[in-house]
């Protein structure tokens, strides 16, 4: 009976994990920030490896809690993103018009630059021409090298617990 | 292999064949139900049961229209509705420009925003001091973030600062600000997106789609200006917030530091911080449970000597 009971959870146990993989490299997801930032370890903290654009179609290998170790297809390199940077559904970056229709039936397609977009903002601004971006357009120029961050932590002699 | 150990390996298949040709269809059938109410309406406009007429195309559109939410909502979208936002507030105050102070802020907000759960949002956090002393914070959907030297001034240390970016950053990792937009907008929008799409819009289109944005706009600043989120969304926010101070190795008490502070400053009847959110002493007995094993806030001294550094202009 130990023999058999062996048997039956050795091919289980093949037949689970091997599934698990399959699922795994199946799964594409889509860049759905502006400047995807990829890393060489699943941390804030990795040495950033590429930056992928928005729309940009990546295949997951692995995760690890919220990171996704990840890899273009046609690409050998990989490296590690946050997942709230990656979006399971397709962005056409620009949409025709049979792409407008599909998006229209499917959950699984979005349209990038539909909806509000920079023309709509161009549009409202000409209807309020007292609204000034200007500040908005500075802080968005605001980037923070992550070596400050890592200065910043240490000068305050701060602790953070691993990333999950 | 003995009779009662064989007994078992049958029973373990019974059971695993129950779970795999039982349940699965019936899982399976339930989940293709929206599918075949969507096929039904398009053959059988109305199901009769007994005395009951169900039109099924009624069914079908509303499923659709439930479907229309601020989920629906893209990142990209997000972004632009956030800069409307930010700079609909801007129209309110002015900002306070000290490179150094907005330079400590920023730093300080990334690094919290990291230890979030949405630490990537399309076009990135970034923060901004207001030159205003009225008590208050406000967060734009996408991630712009703004603090009055006001609030600022209820911050007796580094760790009561970083409660204020992390409430704030909640609010954005929750999409609050996207939730105050009127469902019949996203009705309206979203369906007329679906439809005309992106590029192909004409004219008519466009001035269509600006009234909404603009209608949406308001929906937001109203709420984040004048009326206030409701009580859970706030009291999440907090909740939020501590789980980011813990993470990044703050004392989450400087948020009932931050609060304590708070109630002495606070006056009545203002348009601040005491007209859009629940008391402090709500608050501050709210996240009582997930405070009170912290002891008191301890800064080392680098760190309260850079605060001082950096916010002594305020």
């Amino acid at each position: 009976m130990t023999k058999l009971k062996a048997v039956f959870i050795t091919v289980l146990f093949f037949a689970l994990t091997g599934l698990t993989v399959y699922a795994i490299e199946q799964k594409m997801m889509s860049i759905q920030v502006k400047d995807g930032v990829v890393r060489s370890s699943p941390s804030f903290l990795g040495k950033i490896v590429t930056q992928l654009p928005y729309g940009e179609r990546v295949s997951v290998q692995a995760t690890k809690g919220a990171w996704y170790l990840i890899k273009k297809p046609e690409k050998s390199t990989d490296g590690w993103m946050h997942s709230s940077a990656l979006s399971m559904k397709k962005i056409v970056l620009k949409p025709g018009a049979s792409d407008v229709q599909q998006a229209a039936s499917s959950d699984e397609i979005t349209l990038a630059g539909k909806g509000f977009n920079q023309r709509v903002e161009n549009d409202f601004i000409s209807r309020n021409p007292q609204i000034d971006f200007t500040w908005i357009n500075k802080m968005e120029k605001t980037v923070i090298p992550q070596n400050q961050i890592l200065a910043f932590i240490k000068e305050g002699q701060l602790t953070p617990k691993g990333e999950e | 292999m003995n009779r009662s150990s064989r007994r078992q390996f049958l029973r373990l298949t019974c059971k695993w064949s129950f779970w795999s040709f039982g349940v699965a269809p019936i899982l399976s059938a339930f989940l293709a139900g929206c599918k075949t109410i969507d096929s039904l309406s398009k053959n059988v406009p109305s199901i009769q049961i007994g005395d009951i007429n169900i039109d099924t195309k009624t069914i079908a559109e509303n499923t659709k229209l439930v479907a229309h939410s601020f989920e629906d909502i893209t990142p990209e979208q997000e972004y632009y509705i956030g800069r409307t936002v930010g700079a609909e507030i801007l129209q309110k105050y002015r900002p306070y420009t000290s490179k150094k102070a907005n330079n400590y802020i920023n730093v300080m907000g990334q690094m919290l925003a990291q230890a979030s759960d949405r630490p990537e949002t399309f076009g990135g956090y970034h923060f901004l001091i207001l030159d205003s002393d009225e008590i208050n914070a406000y967060a734009a959907p996408g991630g712009l973030i703004f603090l009055t030297r006001g609030i600022l001034k209820c911050c007796p240390n580094e760790d009561a600062v970083a409660s204020v970016l992390a409430h704030e950053i909640g609010h954005v990792q929750h999409k609050d600000g996207l939730r105050a937009i009127k469902q019949s907008r996203l009705t309206t929008a979203l369906t007329s997106i679906a439809i005309t799409g992106a590029k192909t819009y004409g004219h008519e289109d466009l001035s269509k789609l600006t009234d909404t944005f603009e209608d949406s706009i308001s929906d937001i600043t109203k709420t984040l200006i004048v009326t206030g989120y409701s009580r859970s969304l706030e009291y999440q926010a907090d909740l939020a917030a501590l789980n980011i101070l813990q993470r990044t190795g703050y004392n989450p008490k400087g948020l009932v530091v931050m609060l304590n502070q708070m109630k002495t400053q606070l006056k009545p009847g203002r348009q601040d911080f005491a007209k859009t959110h629940p008391s402090p002493d709500n608050r501050l007995s709210e996240i009582q449970k997930q405070t009170a094993a912290y002891s008191v806030v301890k800064t080392p001294k680098a760190r309260q000597t850079r605060f001082e550094d950096a916010l002594k202009s305020i």
